[in-house]
Order: structure tokens, then C-alpha cells, then sequence
């Protein structure tokens, strides 16, 4: 298990004192300028070398993606925009840090937008974090009145100012270029890549997206080395990790663990064990709602929380938003609920999407209550074949996934409701 | 879902003057000539003074940011956080009913939504007091089942705890949001497992409710005077332009 001296977000809880002065006492704010006055390259190659992957969901190398960002400027600005939607089902692990550790994401931000050569950054969080806006807004004020951000911040030379926004209920604004059109003021309907927004982002200015997490974690790396980061976890998935655990585990929580710490460690030690014992575990979503969810029997034994060993299992560590399922749940009804949330958030821009949620969804809802034809089924995954990879954001895919993976390791329990059904279906009397 | 305008339609609005004075504040967050990117905090704010968007407030903020009206428009009609008809005149209940929500219960806290305050979403309440809806992830997973009242949210609940709820809100109350089973924030329910050291110097409540028992404006019609927007990043006047 982690030490508390390794942890991160050592005010996750909220329990210390959160403000500026608390922040300063557990080690954040401390030698932000000697970082920054490493430079550019030294900041990006620690990145590298900590092998830190975006915690947004997609896992992409966060130091090779500030290295595509443009080393001088042709006129316009850069952009830093931290990606704090934080939309997907079942995730709740940037609220923590936004409500109870905002520094460690002001801090990052700074940084960031220095190794990026960016002067501001803009924060988007989703609208219904109301109080945790109010909350991060506090301690950005905090932080400009102390001189850590603004003009010269933290006495480093560079000049810096971070504003936050907010959308207002849009999952779709999660995705980062439809991020970028709400956050200029447009409906949020994802952008056609390329141009890729680290050559045309925000205002068609070079802009980096990187998810709340990613950012935070970024000064407490520099200040311990990259290499300090990258010796947790298996190679190529590095560092600590916040897990987020949901439904039926004994005691749900946030918590930050070392990545590929194995799923029953990760549950009895934090979540005090399955609800009603190990016996009673059916399925796992291991990382969000848009990745395939997983039978009990894989993840009981030695299974790995990370990018890798999960997609080995055709899963996903996605947001590592760990949703589980005991035997009392109805697992249909449960991926249903994920289609009928997908059919509601998609932005419409593209037909196999539009249309296919909606699709998915009504044969979704004829599985649960057991009134379709067992051939509907194959039809079913046919048709998330045709969404998937034929849109124009990862929407359509994560709308697809769920779906194939309730397919792949419940067909049994689809085909028995339909075949219970029809037994029971009462013969209509002529008349 | 089709989201369109209400057909009873007030003839005006204004912001109040600190909302007005708050919403000047926000356009200079952005660049010059980008002054639409602020288009959802001021409907918003317009939303948080008036409890829902009419025609005219999207037209005084189209016409504070230059925009045309039918983009203004496609903005309120996307964004599903923005009510286009009246709600309760004390709070509108957000109900999360996704899955995290749905296995821990969610459907139950539904039916007392159905019962108490009435049978279908949007519908408002006899008394004229609530109105509710079932909304998808609000992030607050690990925490459900929840439900967002106004501008807070009350956690780790049960039917019986949400019935409740409802009862003091009608009694003119405004209950402490955040977990309502003795929970501080998103620690393990059993105790802490991590962190221990660092449970000194814990306020009473955790950020988002400590904020909501310091301002008690939960469920009020916001008129400026709660958060201020202060504007460091305008020149050197450190000064706080409050809004
Ligand atoms: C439909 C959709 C929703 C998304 N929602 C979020 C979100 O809420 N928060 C987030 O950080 N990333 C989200 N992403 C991923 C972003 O597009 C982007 O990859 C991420 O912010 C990059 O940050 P990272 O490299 O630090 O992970 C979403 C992607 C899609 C396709
Ligand atoms: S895949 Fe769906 S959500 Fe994404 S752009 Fe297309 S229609 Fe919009
Ligand atoms: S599913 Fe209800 S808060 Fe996330």
C-alpha cells in the first residue's frame, strides 16, 4: 500500500487546513520558481521521464504532448486549458481536488503554462460543481494576492494569469474540442481533427487540454523527480493514481493508491471488501462508463489496475472510476442506464451517433424487460460495430463499448431473461 | 429532447445591479472581441436571479456581448442546466439516475420525488414550491445516491433522508448539504485508511457544504451580494472590484 509520504493530495478529505497557508505547510508552493527557472526543456523531459499519463481518460504522455506545443510564439498566444468537466460516470476525483486541494492544480497550472509558453491558462468546470467552483475561485484569489500567479508569479520571471469557467451540463463538453467551442461561447460540438488543437486550439491559438489530475500532480513531480514518480506502478504505467470506487463495496471512496495496485488489495484495504464477501461479486467497470465492464471471476484474482493489464482484458483503466456490481444487481439494466445516458449527451453533429444512441438504447431497454428475439442480440453488436470509429468524437466508441462488453461476458444472462420471458408470455386468447 | 422557449414569456428583465456589476466582471476574462466566451455564467447568473431563462434575459445578454440572439439561443437550448420554464419557487431538485446512482438506489429516491412533489419531471408541486428532474452524473459517485438542490449536494442518501429533506425544505430550512450518513466528504465510509496524520485543523464540514452553512444561500435567488468576483488580473489595481 502507499505511504502517506508518497501521497500527492495529502488534503484529498478535506480534513487539513485548506487554505493557502495549509497548502505551504504540506509542501506545495515551495521552490516554485527554481522549477520554472530550470527551463522549458528541463521541465518537459522530467515530464518524460516521470511517465505520466493522462489522467483524463485516454492516457496519453503528458511531457510528449506539451512537446508538440510551439517552442516560440509566431504572434498568437498558447493556451493552457485544464479539462475539469469531469463528466463521465461514475468519476469523482477531481472535485477532491479542486474543493480540498486547489493548490496543487493552481501550482500545476503555472508550471504547465510556463513548459508550454503559455501566460494564461483557463480552468472549465463542469457547471454543477458549484461549490467547488467557488471553492477553487477562493483559492486563486488567495494565490494572486500572495503573488503566486499574476504578473512575474512566484517571483519566477514569467507572467501568468488563470481564470476559471464553467460550463452548464454537457458531458459532451468533456471532449476537449468541444470544450474549446463552449469555452468560446458556442454549443459544445466537437471539432473535426486535424487541425489538431496544439496547432489550432482556442481562438485558433496553439492550445494543450490536459485533464485536473494531470496538472496537479505535476509540481510535487518536478520537486521529487521524475523518476520518483515513475518507480510506482509497472513500466509504461506510472506513478500514483486517485481510484474513485462506487456501488457495492463495503465503504465507497476517493482514494490515492499506486498504480497497478491489484483490484483486491485496492478493495479490502480501502473499501473494507465486497458488499456480502468476495462470493458475491458479479462485474466490475474498471475505469468510467465508457469502458467494457468485466465479470467478478476476472477481477477477484490478481487483477491489475492499470492501462495495460486492462486493455490486455479488451477493458480499460479510463478515468480509473471503479464501479462494481454484486449479484444483486441487474447488469442489463445497469449498461442500459450507460445508453440511455449516452443517447442523451450526444451532440447530434454525426448520424451513426445521433441516431445509433438512440437505437442502442430502445433494443437496450427491450433486453432488460426480456422482449426481444434472441437474434436481436447479434443485430445489437452489429450495430455498435457501425458507431464505433466511424464519428467524429470518441463519444460514438464509448456510447459502443459498454454494450460489447455486457455482450461478451453476459450473453448467457440476456439470453436466459428472453427465453424466461417467452415461456411465461402468456398465450394471446383469440377472439 | 426538444428544449424550447416557455410560451408565457415576463416582458422584461435586468440583472440586479451587483449581478450586472458581477457579469461585467466575468467578460474580462477574455480577450478583446471574445467577449461571447462568457455567454453561459451570464444566462446562468441570469438563471441563479430569476430561477429559470426567459426570452428576454437571453436577449439583455446577447446584447451585453454583441451576439446575435439565435446564438444565444442555440446556447440555452443545449446546455440541459438551463431550466426553460418555471420551477419551484423554493428549489428544483436534480436527482442523479445514472449508474453508480441507479445501483445504489436512485429509483427510490425518484418515487419520493414522484410522491411529494409530483408525478412527472418538470412538473411543479401543488403548493408551487419544488420541482425535480432526473439528471445524469454529477460526479459525486462514490457519494450516491445524490441529489443537487439548488446550489448544493446532499449525498449518501436514502428515501427516508430525502423525504426529510424535502419536509424541512418546506418548513422554510435549509438542511446541511454534503453526506447525510455522518460522512465528512469522499473518505472511506468505515474511517479513514489513509491520511490519518492529516486530520488536524478539519473544519466542521467539508468545502462544498462548509461554503454552503457560511453564505446559507443554497436555495436562494442569488442577487450579487453572495460570492463575490474579484478581478486581480485587471492591471495592477490589485484592488477588488467587487461584483
Ligand atoms: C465524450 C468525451 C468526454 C470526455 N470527458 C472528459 C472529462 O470530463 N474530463 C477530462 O479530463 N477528459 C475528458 N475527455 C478526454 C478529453 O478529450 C482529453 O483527452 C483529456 O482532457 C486530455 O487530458 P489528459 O491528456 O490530461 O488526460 C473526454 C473525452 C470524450 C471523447
Ligand atoms: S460522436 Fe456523437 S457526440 Fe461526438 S461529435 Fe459525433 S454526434 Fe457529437
Ligand atoms: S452516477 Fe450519480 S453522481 Fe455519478
Amino acid at each position: 500500500m502507499l505511504k502517506d509520504q508518497d501521497r500527492i493530495f495529502t488534503n484529498l478529505y478535506g480534513m487539513h487546513e485548506r487554505t493557502l497557508k495549509g497548502a505551504k505547510k504540506r509542501g506545495h508552493w515551495d521552490g516554485t520558481a527554481k522549477i520554472i527557472k530550470n527551463g522549458r526543456d528541463w521541465i518537459i523531459d522530467e515530464m518524460k521521464k516521470s511517465g505520466l499519463r493522462g489522467r483524463g481518460g485516454a492516457g496519453f504522455p503528458t511531457g510528449l504532448k506539451w512537446s508538440f506545443m510551439p517552442k516560440e510564439s509566431d504572434g498568437r498566444p498558447s493556451y493552457l486549458v485544464v479539462n475539469a468537466d469531469e463528466s463521465e460516470p461514475g468519476t469523482c476525483k477531481d472535485r477532491e481536488i479542486m474543493r480540498h486541494d486547489p493548490h496543487t492544480l493552481i501550482e500545476g497550472c503555472l508550471i504547465a503554462s510556463f513548459a508550454m509558453n503559455a501566460n494564461v491558462c483557463y480552468i472549465y468546470i463542469r457547471g454543477e460543481y458549484i461549490r467547488e467552483r467557488e471553492a477553487l475561485q477562493a483559492a486563486i484569489d488567495q494565490a494572486y494576492e500572495a503573488g503566486l500567479v499574476g504578473p512575474n508569479a512566484a517571483k519566477s520571471g514569467w507572467d501568468f494569469d488563470i481564470y476559471l469557467h464553467h460550463g452548464a451540463g454537457a458531458y459532451i463538453c468533456g471532449e476537449e474540442t468541444a470544450l474549446l467551442e463552449s469555452l468560446e461561447g458556442k454549443k459544445g460540438m466537437p471539432r473535426m481533427k486535424p487541425p489538431f488543437p496544439a496547432g489550432a486550439g482556442l481562438y485558433g491559438c496553439p492550445t494543450t487540454v490536459n485533464n485536473v489530475e494531470s496538472i496537479a500532480v505535476v509540481p510535487t513531480i518536478l520537486r521529487r523527480g521524475g523518476d520518483w514518480f515513475s518507480g510506482f506502478g509497472r513500466p509504461n504505467n506510472a506513478g500514483t493514481k486517485l481510484f474513485a470506487i462506487s456501488g457495492h463495496v463495503n465503504h465507497r471512496c476517493v482514494v490515492e493508491e499506486e498504480m497497478s495496485i491489484t483490484f483486491d488489495e485496492l478493495i479490502d484495504k480501502h473499501c473494507g471488501g465486497i458488499r456480502g464477501g468476495w462470493d458475491n461479486l458479479k462485474a466490475v467497470i474498471p475505469g468510467g462508463s465508457s469502458v467494457p465492464m468485466l465479470p467478478g471471476s476476472v477481477m477477484r484474482k490478481d487483477a491489475i489496475m492499470d492501462f495495460d493489464w486492462l486493455r490486455e482484458q479488451r477493458s480499460g483503466l479510463g478515468t480509473a472510476a471503479v464501479i462494481v456490481m454484486d449479484n444483486s444487481t441487474d447488469v442489463v439494466k445497469a449498461i442500459w442506464r450507460l445508453s440511455k445516458f449516452y443517447k442523451h449527451e450526444s451532440c447530434g453533429q454525426c448520424t451513426p451517433c445521433r441516431e445509433g444512441t438512440g437505437w442502442m438504447m430502445r433494443v437496450m431497454e427491450r433486453l432488460v424487460s426480456g422482449d426481444a428475439e434472441p437474434d436481436e442480440i447479434d443485430v445489437l453488436l452489429d450495430v455498435t460495430k457501425q458507431v464505433e470509429g466511424h464519428t467524429i468524437c470518441a463519444l460514438g466508441d464509448a456510447a459502443a463499448w459498454p454494450i460489447q462488453g455486457l455482450i461478451r461476458h453476459f450473453r448467457d444472462d440476456i439470453e436466459e431473461r428472453i427465453a424466461h420471458k417467452r415461456k411465461t408470455r402468456r398465450p394471446i386468447a383469440a377472439e | 429532447m426538444l428544449r424550447r422557449l416557455h410560451p408565457d414569456q415576463p416582458d422584461t428583465f435586468a440583472f440586479a445591479p451587483a449581478n450586472q456589476a458581477w457579469a461585467e466582471a466575468q467578460i474580462t476574462k477574455f480577450p478583446e472581441g471574445r467577449q461571447a466566451s462568457a455567454v453561459i455564467p451570464l444566462l446562468w447568473r441570469a438563471q441563479e436571479q430569476e430561477g429559470w431563462l426567459s426570452r428576454p434575459a437571453l436577449e439583455c445578454v446577447a446584447k451585453m456581448l454583441g451576439m446575435a440572439y439565435i446564438r444565444v439561443l442555440e446556447v440555452a437550448t443545449f446546455y440541459f442546466m438551463f431550466q426553460l420554464q418555471p420551477v419551484g419557487k423554493i428549489a428544483h431538485f436534480q436527482v442523479c439516475g445514472t449508474t453508480s446512482c441507479l445501483i445504489c438506489g436512485a429509483e427510490d429516491l425518484i418515487s419520493v420525488c414522484q410522491d411529494k412533489i409530483a408525478p412527472m419531471p418538470h412538473g411543479i408541486s401543488q403548493n408551487g414550491k419544488f420541482s425535480w428532474e432526473e439528471v445524469e452524473c454529477l460526479g459525486a459517485c462514490a457519494n450516491a445516491p445524490m441529489v443537487q438542490i439548488g446550489k448544493d449536494y446532499y449525498e449518501d442518501l436514502t428515501a427516508k433522508k430525502l423525504a426529510d429533506l424535502i419536509d424541512e425544505f418546506d418548513n422554510g430550512k435549509i438542511p446541511i448539504p454534503g453526506p447525510q450518513n455522518g460522512r465528512y466528504a469522499a473518505e472511506p465510509e468505515g474511517g479513514l485508511t489513509s491520511l490519518k496524520e492529516y486530520e488536524t485543523g478539519a473544519l466542521a464540514y467539508n468545502a462544498s457544504a462548509q461554503t454552503a452553512v457560511d453564505l446559507q444561500d443554497t436555495v436562494k435567488r442569488i442577487d450579487g451580494t453572495e460570492v463575490p468576483l474579484f478581478t486581480p488580473w485587471l492591471s495592477n489595481t490589485k484592488k477588488s472590484e467587487k461584483a
